[in-house]
Order: structure tokens, then C-alpha cells, then sequence
């Protein structure tokens, strides 16, 4: 299958040109931090003095958790984009394109294929990352935040999302220029899900409506204030606000509406690639 | 059988540039086929319509007989781009078991393929090595090793030989006699002429994105050719009788030169100028050479 012959090309170009390893020596580091700190942030307010309740202190483990998850989230949002973003501009570019399209294949197949490739990196990358983090607080203070599959699902649908805008950018533009406009969308989404928290919080309509505009768009901010709702503890939800939680959840049509524009980005990407000229 | 290759009035434009005019073409199966043209004639674009890479605005055709840009087109097709431009993290013998596994060629057939191919091109002491290591004579071999491994039946080499050295122009000559042979179709794009005299057996002309005449080589071979003499004794008399064969008669003391139809009349020119009592000292045939040709047909301003 020309598809998986593709999918493997990508993933051992990207072991091959140490993207993996740089990935995998980072992520144990940022585990290795985020261990220290959680060790002894738990170790202090468990303590006997600060005489929290157990409520109280899986209030602040949660916290916690989800400033790693926040991370966890940026991180493999920027890994889709960064390993994904040159990938069809880069070999039309160089030519290396030239001898693969002239075989006989379709182009559909080498857009899937990548698709595919990158989909195996980022889910190692998320299950490393992510994994990594639920571990390291459970083992450390036995808690486990609510709903934690369901949470990695949307991370995973939202590196998915920003692959599919990413290969479907590079099918007509520069790498350079696709660069600038996933981040910048990725950006847009993300000044977007805070002004409608903000507006959400002081009960501003026009600031709300502006967040689902840009949710609209983009619905990558969108996916990871659903993914927080569902891995905060119930008693976050009752306070309303903390910075890396979500106040305003944003509804399961949103996340069907994510699922969909993955979709129809890697559609988009296929089309573009197929009628370009190489 | 179809032709290898059958295009109907393939049109490109970009834009504003019409990069190929009018493209109509039919290149028979196994035919070496050289296509001429300056820079910038559109022998790529012409070239990548053909293998599906560029999709033409207008026109069509067929390649091994499947219509152009449909996959199947391609199975049995091997192609060296102009560039050498291959994913060069790969080791020789991994870039070879990529495109060989992209033609579905199963493994058993595919592991000794790449031997022989590797052995072909020389470069079977280079196999596990990186194409990021090889210099630009290497990648055009294991380009070339790439181009054959579906052993095809219509190769393109597009400007094969530009920027190498003699022993890589040589290879790829012996290769295309090699592939002649075996009676495969080869369409050689290139502006080196001397190359394209060697191998090829028929020629087209492109400018400007446009067909201008095609010729067979044999015919440029049998065709007018001009002959010097140099000889003593040269009388007005013989002057006239030559007149019989040739035309553009010119006289010069001791040299004579004249242009013939057909490269036949050479013994009975020489036996009349003995006869005539004409001392000769030298008889030179001067071919047309592809390059007058290409000069006659393109022109001097290189189709600019």
C-alpha cells in the first residue's frame, strides 16, 4: 500500500533528520521538571499545618495537573505544526517530489501517507507527554484528575486539526508562509478563547461572541477549553475561573465542528497538493 | 501496439507565459528520441506534462497507452529528473528500496534488482552509505539506478548529462545503448548536442513551446553533404562537368569544394575527376552536423 510506504517515509525522515530525538530528550526533561515541582509543591501543602481538608488538596493537585496539561497541549500543538510544516513545501521546493509523484501513484496517497505518519509521531509524542504527567501525579500523590481519555482524545483531535492546516498550507505556500499562517491562526484562536473567557467571567456579550467568531475560525482553543472542563475537578467549575481552566465550556457541537474541519483540512490538503503543479 | 508516446496539441501556459504552444508528438516504442530545443523551450514543462507532474491547460495524449496524468500511465515508466534532487537521508540502498517498493515490485524481485542496479551504476561499494555524502556524478547514478529499477519500457532522462564529467556522460550513453537493445523507449531531453548525435535516432526541434520539424538521424546522415577536394590540375572543363552532381561549385587554386544531394555520388565524382586528369590530394566529407542543424532550425538567437 502506497499509503504506509509513505507513512513510514515520513516517520523515519523524522527520526532520521533527530526531530524524535530532540522531541523525546525534551519531553523527559520537561516530565523530569514538572516531577520536581509537583513533588514538592504536594510535599508543602500536604503538609500538617496547612491543615487542607482532602477536598482542598486534590483542588490544588488539579491545578496542577492541568498547568502540566496546559503545556502538554502547546507542546504537541507546536510539534504538528513545526514537523508538519514544510513537509509538502520543502520537497516541492528541493524537487525531491519530482521522482516520488512521477511514480505511479496518486497524489491523494502521498498527502494520507504523511497524514498518517504524522499522526503516529504526534500520538507517541501526546502519549509520552501526557502519559508521562497523569503518571507522575498519580504516583506522587495518588490522584487522578476526572475524565483523563476523554481530555487526551480532544488534545489528540487538536494536533490533528492543526496537522490538517498545516499540509493543507504547504500544498500552495512557502514553508515560510505557512508557518506564519498556522501560528497566526493558532494565535488568533488563542487571543480569541481568552477575551471570551474574560468576557464570559464579566458577563460581556460582544467579548463572548468575539471568542466563538475566532472559535469559528480555528476551533483549536476551543478543543482544549472542552478538554480542561472535562479533566477539572468539579469544584473549579462551581469557582468559575483559573487560568488554565475553562469558565465558558464550550458545547459538543464545537467538538463535532472540530472533528469536522480536521477532516475537511486534510480533504483541502489533498485537493490543493493534487491540482498543484510541480 | 500504441506508440509510446501520442500527444495532441498540448498547451501550458503560466500565467501570462506560455511555456508550450502547441505539443504534438508520437514517439514509437523502443525509439531512442531526443528532444532539442535552447533553454527555456519548454522541453521540462513539455517533459513533466508527459509524466503527470504538470497538468496541461489544454490538449491531451497517451503515454504507454493510458491517458495523460492517470497513474497507470507511470507503471512502467522510469524517469531522472533534471535536479537530482533525492531524499538524501536515505542510504543508496534504502532510496532504492522506496521507489522500488512505489512500482509494487515485490521484495525477492526488488533485493536483486538493486544489486544489479547498484552494480550497473558502480556504485555497489557505496550502498549503505548516505545520498547526502554522494557527489553530483553518484546521485545522477543512483538516479539513473532509480529510473530502471520497474525495468521500464519508456525512460526519461531529462538533461542526464548536464554538469558531469566524461566518465559520467559515458555511462549514461552505454546505458542508453543498453537500453536501446533491450528495446526500450528512451526520451532524452537535452541541449547537448553531441550527446543527442550519438544516441538518438530521431530528433525533435522545440522553441518557444512548439515542435518545429522532427528528423531521424539516419536521414541527416544520407542527406546533403558538402565535400572539399584538394587537388592540382583543376581545368574549367571539369569545373562544368562536376555540375552534373552538385551545386554551389566553388574553385579556390588548390581547393574545390561542392555540395551533393546524396553521399552516393562520391565513387563516380571521384572516378570523373581522375579521368579528367585531376591530381587529387585530399577528398574531406563535411557532414551537416546536428549542430548546423540546430542553428538552421532554432536559430542563432537561441529562440529568444
Amino acid at each position: 500500500m502506497t499509503v504506509f510506504i509513505i507513512a513510514r517515509l515520513t516517520f523515519r525522515e523524522a527520526a532520521r533528520r533527530k526531530i524524535l530525538l530532540a522531541a523525546l530528550v525534551l519531553g523527559l526533561l520537561y516530565l523530569l521538571i514538572y516531577g520536581i515541582g509537583f513533588y514538592y509543591v504536594n510535599l508543602d501543602v500536604s503538609r500538617s499545618e496547612f491543615t487542607v481538608g482532602l477536598l482542598e488538596l486534590n483542588q490544588i493537585r488539579n491545578f496542577l495537573f492541568m498547568a502540566g496539561m496546559y503545556v502538554v497541549n502547546f507542546l504537541t500543538v507546536a510539534m504538528a505544526v513545526l514537523t508538519s510544516v514544510d513537509t509538502l513545501s520543502g520537497e516541492i521546493a528541493s524537487g525531491t517530489i519530482h521522482t516520488l509523484v512521477s511514480k505511479p501513484l496518486r497524489r491523494w496517497e502521498i498527502v494520507v501517507g504523511k497524514w498518517l505518519g504524522f499522526i503516529g509521531m504526534l500520538s507517541l509524542y501526546l502519549l509520552l507527554m501526557a502519559g508521562g504527567t497523569i503518571l507522575l501525579v498519580y504516583l506522587i500523590s495518588g490522584y487522578t484528575a476526572p475524565n483523563v481519555l476523554r481530555g487526551l482524545g480532544l488534545l489528540w483531535l487538536n494536533a490533528i486539526l492543526l496537522l490538517g492546516v498545516s499540509l493543507a498550507g504547504g500544498a500552495v505556500l512557502s514553508t515560510l508562509a505557512n508557518g506564519v499562517l498556522v501560528f497566526g491562526m493558532f494565535g488568533i484562536a488563542f487571543v480569541g478563547g481568552w477575551i471570551e473567557q474574560i468576557g464570559s467571567f464579566i458577563q460581556n456579550q460582544t467579548a463572548v461572541n468575539v471568542g466563538i467568531i475566532s472559535s469559528l475560525l480555528i476551533p483549536s482553543e476551543a478543543l482544549w477549553k472542552r478538554a480542561a472542563f472535562e479533566m477539572q475537578s468539579p469544584l473549579v467549575s462551581a469557582l468559575g475561573f483559573s487560568p488554565f481552566t475553562a469558565s465558558s465550556m464550550p458545547s459538543l457541537v464545537m467538538v463535532l465542528y472540530g472533528m469536522i474541519y480536521a477532516i475537511l483540512a486534510l480533504l483541502l490538503a489533498i485537493r490543493l497538493f493534487s491540482r498543484r503543479d510541480l | 501496439m500504441s506508440n509510446s508516446i501520442s500527444t495532441r496539441a498540448l498547451r501550458k501556459e503560466f500565467g501570462e507565459k506560455t511555456a508550450v504552444a502547441d505539443l504534438t508528438l508520437e514517439v514509437e516504442r523502443g525509439e531512442v528520441f531526443g528532444f532539442l530545443g535552447p533553454n527555456g523551450a519548454g522541453k521540462t514543462t513539455a517533459v513533466k506534462m508527459l509524466l503527470g507532474l504538470i497538468a496541461p491547460t489544454s490538449g491531451g495524449g497517451e503515454v504507454l497507452g493510458a491517458a495523460l496524468g492517470d497513474h497507470r500511465s507511470r507503471e512502467k515508466v522510469g524517469f531522472l529528473p533534471e535536479h537530482f534532487r533525492f531524499h538524501d537521508w536515505l542510504t543508496a540502498e534504502e532510496f532504492l528500496r522506496l521507489h522500488g517498493n512505489l512500482y509494487h515490485i515485490g521484495s525477492a524481485v526488488l533485493e536483486s534488482r538493486i544489486e544489479d542496479l547498484l552494480a550497473l551504476v558502480g556504485l555497489n561499494n557505496h550502498a549503505d552509505k548516505k545520498l547526502r555524502t554522494f557527489s553530483k556524478g553518484m546521485l545522477q547514478r543512483i538516479g539513473l539506478a532509480q529510473a530502471l529499477l520497474n525495468d521500464p519500457d519508456l525512460v526519461f532522462l531529462d538533461e542526464p548529462t548536464s554538469g558531469l564529467d566524461p566518465v559520467g556522460r559515458r555511462l549514461v550513453r552505454d546505458i542508453i545503448r543498453d537500453l536501446k537493445e533491450r528495446g526500450t523507449t528512451v526520451f532524452l531531453n537535452s541541449h547537448l548536442l553531441s550527446e543527442v548525435e550519438i544516441t538518438c535516432d530521431r530528433v525533435a526541434f522545440i522553441r518557444q513551446g512548439e515542435v518545429l520539424t522532427t528528423n531521424s538521424l539516419q536521414s541527416l546522415v544520407e542527406g546533403e553533404l558538402t565535400v572539399e577536394i584538394r587537388a592540382q590540375n583543376i581545368t574549367q572543363a571539369v569545373l562544368e562537368g562536376l555540375g552534373r552532381w552538385g551545386e554551389n561549385i566553388r574553385a579556390d587554386g588548390e581547393h574545390l569544394s561542392l555540395t551533393l544531394s546524396s553521399e552516393a555520388d562520391m565513387p563516380a565524382i571521384t572516378r570523373f575527376l581522375v579521368e579528367g586528369g585531376v591530381e587529387i590530394y585530399a577528398v574531406k566529407p563535411k557532414q551537416l552536423s546536428l549542430e548546423d542543424l540546430f542553428i538552421q532550425v532554432v536559430g542563432t538567437d537561441g529562440g529568444l
